[in-house]
């Protein structure tokens, strides 16, 4: 079975190029880059993109699918569609579920549930510790045997540091990857703002961004005592950065991303209380913000992602500090992402060094990269369509998007898992 | 006062904020008016006549809202008071619910006081009455600025180009940050004095100048405004006693004397005599004007309600044609 594409915009985020050109498809994987002027091949079938984007399918490690526990929320089917619809076509979930994702058991069950359901690729995370209650240290060989693929607590931070630096350790020795949640436990108790003028002007309870610095800190002196392989899921603040980026100069074994949220949105945006812009860490400021943008350019911040986290109305109308955190975000995630494009703070390879390579060479995937031998995890999309996002029209259970009524430009045409199209426009 | 309002022209009183410094005089002026219709011995006006007015607390509250219970007998409204502490809060409902099956009952003006920034603003957009922000967590406290303004006006004679103090647990406190905005909107030097665990540095963001020298602070005021120290905040957490809070930032004969000889203070109830203010001073009928505070109070949530009332009733005609 062989498939090409022709005529498309290459987008290519290990060699950092954007070119026009051919790709061929075989049983599932590329065998292929052409040139522009290149001889085309004879295939099965074809797709003629147009000049449209092809970039490697997306890699969004911290996605929020609410089985086991909150169903009504998000299903795997929902998220599933939600994915192939945003060009992504590799979730990394998350398991704050209810019950938490902490045995080989509940793992097998989300396994099972994701491939009848979801078209795309599912790999799931496990907790770090015991009902994510940082006390007791999960089965971390047991469940890398059952799949997982790294290892978190997600939000909660195990304050216990004794308990943290055990669990480093002991994953060490299994290889596996801890991704957490660089903040200081207690300065950040009840905060729904990042403190400034705009929370002292609100009245809500926040939280200094220094709070992400000091957690980033005790974090880093852990790797360097354990020699772990850590990812941080969210760094947010500028003053964050520069001790990332010692950490990494002095070579531990740490990566970091960032949410699309923070990277697209400031604290101005909450506005008159929107709880849709209610996330988790909250929203910073416009320095802040465009801080993150400048270290996922110069590659400080190696992963953006959707940090999908689906909440129902009930937990969203109610007052700002009272509301659930987090934000839908995997039918969004592009649209946003070409924002930073169209405002020339990132090409399209760097995006996609972001959203797509980076978060696979940290799992230990061979997709996200157009290569010859990679697996053909395509999205063709088309960067300038402009469009008004109508919240009601997103494929996930829950709609709860801060993106509702806004101009975006730029939106997926077709997504491809392993050759085989799962959402066409 | 039935003529439509000349430039107020909001549907809610959710905050200071949104109001344009003509709204505020404007509702400074019926109050005026209002204030000596209270100091008659026939108190009664008309202007909410037929309308249903629901008062809502949701935090405790004594003064507040027998204040705003009053100015809506005195303007002939039908009062109705309702305890959520003691209700279906407590049953799990949500406040949107809450709010949802008042509107069912057609009030007219809903007076809401919530523990939660926000709340009142959330609560707003539910339903098709007009309502007033009583408080809400540490955002805002329009009625009690408005009357604070109207006091400092009559005193002074003004309401422009004074020096002001406000003193005391800035962070925690909405009655602070409506204060600060309507001042500074009738363009007043404003000055914050307290502990800086109190008194965050953010604030000078907003155009205040911020002292934790008390007596520095003092030189020269117009006006001295205290504000309560909540009880919870008095140990060790922010400050470290009760008896070094007093010593440093509690209002006594010797600090007020730097400020102008005819400086007046102010405070919003209930007060911690011998924690934030000397009770001689609090009772100093030269000095103090919080009884005329008290006042006033009525006076301006009668004003607002009236004027209020009046956008509402166009409204709804404009909505019936």
């Amino acid at each position: 079975m062989t498939l090409l594409f022709t005529n498309a915009r290459l987008i290519d985020p290990d060699a950092g190029t954007d070119t026009t050109g051919h790709l061929l498809v075989e049983n599932g994987r590329i065998t292929a880059v052409l040139a522009a002027d290149d001889p085309l091949p004879k295939a099965a079938q074809h797709v003629d993109c147009a000049g449209k984007c092809l970039a490697p399918g997306i890699v969004d490690i911290g996605v929020k699918i609410c089985e086991p526990g909150e169903r009504h929320k998000e299903s795997y089917k929902t998220a599933g569609l939600a994915a192939a619809a945003g060009g992504v076509t590799t979730v990394v979930t998350r398991p704050d579920t209810l019950p938490a994702i902490d045995t080989p058991e509940t793992l097998e069950f989300v396994t099972r549930r994701a491939q009848a359901d979801a078209p795309v690729n599912v790999l799931p995370m496990a907790a770090l510790t015991k009902g994510r209650e940082g006390r007791e240290m999960v089965e971390i060989g047991f469940l890398m045997d059952a799949g997982a693929v790294a290892f978190s607590d997600c939000d909660r931070v195990i304050q216990n540091t004794k308990v943290f630096s055990r669990a480093l350790t002991y994953a060490k020795s299994c290889g596996a990857l801890v991704m957490a949640h660089p903040q200081e436990p207690i300065l950040s108790v009840g905060a729904a703002a990042t403190s400034g003028k705009f929370s002292t002007l609100r009245g809500l309870p926040a939280v200094s961004p220094m709070a992400e610095r000091m957690g980033l800190d005790r974090d880093i002196a852990l790797l360097e005592m354990t020699g772990a392989a850590y990812h941080a899921d969210q760094i947010t603040t500028a003053r964050a950065l520069p001790a990332l980026k010692r950490a990494k100069d002095n070579g531990l074994n740490i990566t970091a991303g960032t949410s699309i949220h923070h990277l697209t949105l400031n604290e101005l945006d909450v506005a008159d209380y929107r709880t849709f812009f209610k996330v988790k860490p909250p929203l910073r400021s416009e320095e802040d913000r465009l801080a993150v943008v400048e270290a996922v350019r110069s590659g400080v911040i190696d992963v953006i992602s959707s940090m999908h986290t689906p909440q129902d109305e009930e937990s969203k109308r109610l007052p700002f500090e009272e509301a659930a955190s987090g934000a839908v975000g995997l039918e969004t995630l592009l649209p946003a992402a070409l924002r930073l494009y169209h405002a020339d703070l990132l090409d399209l390879p760097t995006l996609f060094r972001a959203m797509s390579l980076n978060p696979a060479k940290r799992l230990g995937l061979d997709s996200g990269r157009l290569s010859v031998g990679a697996p053909a995890d395509l999205v063709l999309f088309d960067p300038d369509t402009p469009f008004v996002l109508d919240r009601f029209k997103l494929r996930s259970k829950s709609q709860n998007t801060p993106f509702d009524t806004q101009k975006m430009q730029g939106r997926v045409q077709a997504t491809f898992v392993a050759g085989r199209c799962v959402f066409e426009r | 006062m039935s003529d439509a309002p000349k430039y107020f022209r909001q549907n809610h009183l959710l905050g200071i904020e949104p109001l344009h410094p003509l709204e505020i005089t404007e509702i400074l002026d019926l109050a005026d008016r209002y204030a000596d219709l209270n100091r008659q011995a026939q108190k009664h006006a008309d202007a909410l006549a037929g309308l249903t007015q629901v008062n809502m607390f949701f935090e405790n509250s004594t003064r507040t809202q027998a204040s705003f219970e009053l100015a809506g007998k005195r303007l002939g409204a039908d009062v109705m008071n309702m305890a959520m502490q003691a209700s279906s809060i407590k049953k799990g409902e949500t406040l949107i619910d809450t709010a949802m099956t008042l509107n069912a009952m057609h009030p007219d003006l809903l007076v809401v006081r919530h523990p939660h920034s926000g709340a009142v603003d959330l609560l707003s957009q539910k339903v098709n009455c007009a309502v007033l922000n009583a408080g809400d967590g540490k955002h805002e406290h329009p009625t009690q600025a408005l009357l604070d303004a109207l006091t400092i006006r009559r005193a002074k004679g003004r309401l422009h180009r004074l020096n002001i103090a406000i003193c005391g647990d800035i962070a925690h406190s909405r009655v602070a940050r409506s204060n600060l905005i309507l001042l500074g909107k009738m363009e007043n030097r404003i000055r914050l004095i307290g502990p800086p665990t109190l008194v965050p540095g953010h604030f000078a963001e907003f155009g205040a100048e911020i002292y934790d020298d008390m007596r520095e602070g003092l030189q020269d005021v117009d006006v001295v405004m205290m504000l309560r120290l909540q009880k919870e905040r008095m140990d060790g957490g922010f400050i470290p006693s009760e008896r070094e809070y007093y010593h440093r930032y509690g209002l006594d004969a010797d600090k007020l004397a730097l400020a102008k000889p005819d400086a007046i203070v102010m405070h919003p109830g209930p007060m911690n005599r011998g924690v934030e203010i000397d009770g001689t001073i609090a009772d100093d009928i030269n000095r103090s004007v919080i009884q005329e505070q008290v006042e006033m109070g009525v006076a301006v949530r009668m004003a607002a309600m009236d004027l209020l009332a009046c956008n509402l009733r166009a409204r709804r005609q404009a909505e019936a044609a």
